[in-house]
């Protein structure tokens, strides 16, 4: 039996879907973006084009929750599938657009440099628990107007998993988006193997900018997947109750959904969000914070009533270095999700309130995500029944370590945590080096990067994609990209 | 293939009807026992713990592989007693007196056995007169003790003191493990070595009866 948490009833999910309908009809939201608004008049919702503003009516939401779809699958860049967004089946991801990389050696925070992307993307490329890569950091030696799309390009280049990601403008949609057909040739087969998830965040409370609705639109021509990122943060720009908040959010998210659906109707999107408490202390948006998980999992329940596969940034951590705190945020986090089932979790790697990425996280949540994979999975018999013969031989030999119910089954039912993970007595421990939990994950890291082995996306695609970047650079005034190390 | 080598391969793969057979077939091709000791059983065990100790392999596939060693010594000792080859150690071993808990014990002793020592088990609630009579009678290079209790963990130095008032200490080496048990409490009680795992057992061990520190 697959474990599920829960944290609402149905009856509390629909009183906050009808009161978050409310809100969007009565209330409205604002949307700085004409065409979007006039798409939605033709739809017969009620605009104010002046104040930007729009009434939702019942019908097209109705009209959004029929075409969205259910469940959609991703694929890697040589095509082949890697996720399924359906039901309880979970993925990670790492937590994305961090501005900061934590160094090892200086244990301080610094601009990320595309050095450090592409030794992220090619440890990424080797973590078994985490299915997609994400634009994780934001390089600081290319101009802003290309951070996104160089990040999206690095990515492609280096790692095959598919990417989650999203433009910080308009116009960088354009060229993230040519990377896409360059990969798979053809509109119509970006739409059958979609490869990225693209990030689309209202702004809370109910706004959308133009930037993020129009990267929705953008999205949602070309079918390409989007996780609605609603961010209330309770007791601050949303209620201080979690139900209070969990109405923000949906309101806030189903305004994404119709956009997207009434721009094109079977848009696969992610129920998703990053909501957070308000610490009044101060003053800062913890993302480890048990209310925040809990804000996550509820809205992510929501999301599955309506019949929308979900998303959350949910196992990541506020703490500035590899500690205790950066381990108990990020697996209770990981647990939760994983538990209720959010079909996209994303944060691994994350410190510092979504603003920092550390390779040594990133590889020992790698364990926590490994762990968590197994834990959903459940308990099921195994050949156990009957169980006479099994303890008879248990009394016979005095041990089952080479039985054949051990063989068969010792590596299905365990899982072996890698290195990272100290399972050694004491003396064996002191013995290879006392390693701390930062030294044992640094040196995986390095381990991880040693035994890279190249994307297989093949070298003509790799040379067009740099093309594109190139011309992209050259736009924005670079008259080189970066040279890439190694 | 060369049959030493595949002796070695079929011991990596705890097939012990395999070892036998190509064991007794190297026999009937004049390989020197000795040889087919070195090259294909101990060479095979050697691989094991080596991958065992970085994880490539775990337990399970050890004590298999064990087990296909001790088919392949079984048709190999009494050749070794005809020529007078010595084996590479024998060991006494067992839980002292007052503990019931041999688990650990009884692993080591597999472990032993796999890497081509002779081993002698007293069993547990082993009384220290019984170590040392044991040793003595047989020879043996090594005594292993073994405790899970803290209130039994000082039969250990009883059996540690037996042999000094013997004056069998350069003779007879000592080995201790067991859950409570350490690298400082092994020093303390003058324990020639400690073993944290059974895989560390043997090393202590070879190391022990080559004479090293």
């Amino acid at each position: 039996m697959r474990p599920i948490v829960r944290f609402l009833s149905d009856e509390l999910i629909e009183r906050i879907i009808s009161e978050a309908r409310d809100v969007l009809c009565n209330l409205g939201v604002e949307i700085h973006n004409k065409n979007i608004l006039s798409m939605l008049q033709d739809y017969g919702a009620k605009v104010e084009m002046d104040r930007y503003y729009v009434l939702f009516t019942d019908e097209i939401i109705d009209r959004a929750l029929k075409t969205v779809p259910r469940s959609f699958k991703l694929y890697d860049v040589l095509g082949n599938e890697t996720h399924d967004f359906s039901g309880y089946n979970v993925y990670f991801t790492p937590g994305s657009a961090a501005l900061n990389i934590l160094d090892y050696s200086s244990k301080k925070i610094r601009k990320p440099k595309t050095g450090d992307y592409i030794r992220y993307a090619k440890v990424i490329s080797k973590l078994n628990n985490i299915a997609s890569q994400s634009t994780a950091f934001i390089p600081a030696d290319v101009p802003e107007n290309i951070s996104d799309s160089y990040r999206l390009y690095l990515s492609l280049l280096y790692c095959e998993k598919p990417v989650v990601t999203g433009a910080f403008t308009i116009e960088a949609f354009n060229i993230m988006k040519e990377f896409q057909l360059t990969i798979r040739g053809t509109k119509d087969e970006l739409k059958v193997k979609p490869l990225t998830i693209f990030s689309c965040c209202p702004t809370s409370p109910l706004k959308w900018s133009d930037v993020t609705s129009q990267n929705l639109v953008d999205c949602a021509h070309f079918s390409i997947p989007i996780e609605f990122i609603s961010m209330p943060l309770s007791g601050f720009i949303a209620p201080v109750t979690l139900v209070g908040t969990l109405v923000q959010h949906t309101a806030e998210t189903l305004s994404g959904v119709v956009i997207s659906q009434l721009t094109n109707p079977g848009t696969p999107v992610l129920y998703g969000g990053s909501p957070a408490i308000f610490d009044v202390r101060y003053e800062t948006t913890p993302m480890g914070a048990v209310e925040t998980e809990m804000i996550d999992c509820a809205y992510n329940e929501i999301g599955k009533y309506l019949g929308i596969p979900t998303q959350a940034y949910i196992s990541l951590s506020d703490s500035k270095q590899l500690d205790a705190q950066a381990g108990l945020e990020s697996g209770v986090g990981a647990t939760l999700a994983a538990l209720s089932g959010i079909n996209n979790i994303s944060g691994p790697g994350m410190l510092d309130f979504e603003s920092c990425q550390s390779l040594e996280k990133l590889v020992l949540d790698n364990e926590i995500c490994g762990m968590v994979l197994h834990m959903i999975k459940g308990i099921e018999p195994k050949e156990d029944f009957p169980s006479l013969p099994r303890f008879e031989e248990l009394k016979k030999v005095q041990h089952l370590l080479i039985s054949e119910h051990t063989r068969k089954y010792l590596r299905e039912v365990f899982y072996f945590p890698g290195p990272i993970i100290d399972r050694a007595n004491r003396t064996r421990w002191q013995a290879e080096g006392s390693l701390t939990l930062l030294q044992r994950a640094h040196s995986e890291v390095e381990k991880l990067i040693k035994d890279y082995t190249p994307s297989r996306l093949p070298d003509s695609t790799k040379k067009e994609l740099t093309k594109l970047m190139e011309k992209e650079a050259h736009h924005y005034g670079m008259e080189r990209l970066p040279k890439k190390p190694g | 293939m060369d049959i030493l080598k595949e002796i070695s391969e079929k011991l990596q793969l705890g097939d012990d009807e395999k070892v036998s057979v190509f064991t007794k077939q190297a026999i009937e091709e004049k390989i020197p026992p000795k040889e087919i000791l070195d090259k294909g059983l101990i060479q095979g065990m050697d691989i094991i713990g080596a991958k065992y100790k970085v994880h490539e392999i775990f337990l399970p596939e050890v004590l298999l592989a064990a087990k296909a060693m001790h088919a392949g010594m079984a048709i190999l000792k009494p050749m070794f007693i005809k020529e007078g080859i010595p084996s590479i150690g024998k060991v006494v071993m067992g839980t002292v007196q007052g503990d019931l808990h041999d688990i650990g014990k009884n692993l080591v002793g597999i472990m032993l056995k796999g890497a081509g020592f002779e081993v002698i088990d007293l069993g547990n609630n082993v009384s220290p007169l019984k170590f040392i009579e044991t040793a003595k009678k047989e020879n043996a290079d090594v005594i292993g003790m073994s405790a899970l209790l803290t209130t039994t963990m000082p039969v250990m130095k009883r059996v540690l003191d037996l042999l000094k008032e013997e004056d069998l200490c350069d003779r007879i080496k000592t080995i201790i493990g067991g859950a409570p048990v350490s690298e400082e409490y092994a020093k303390e009680i003058g324990a020639d070595a400690y073993g944290y795992d059974s895989a560390n057992a043997v090393e202590a061990v070879k190391k022990l009866v080559r004479n090293e520190k």
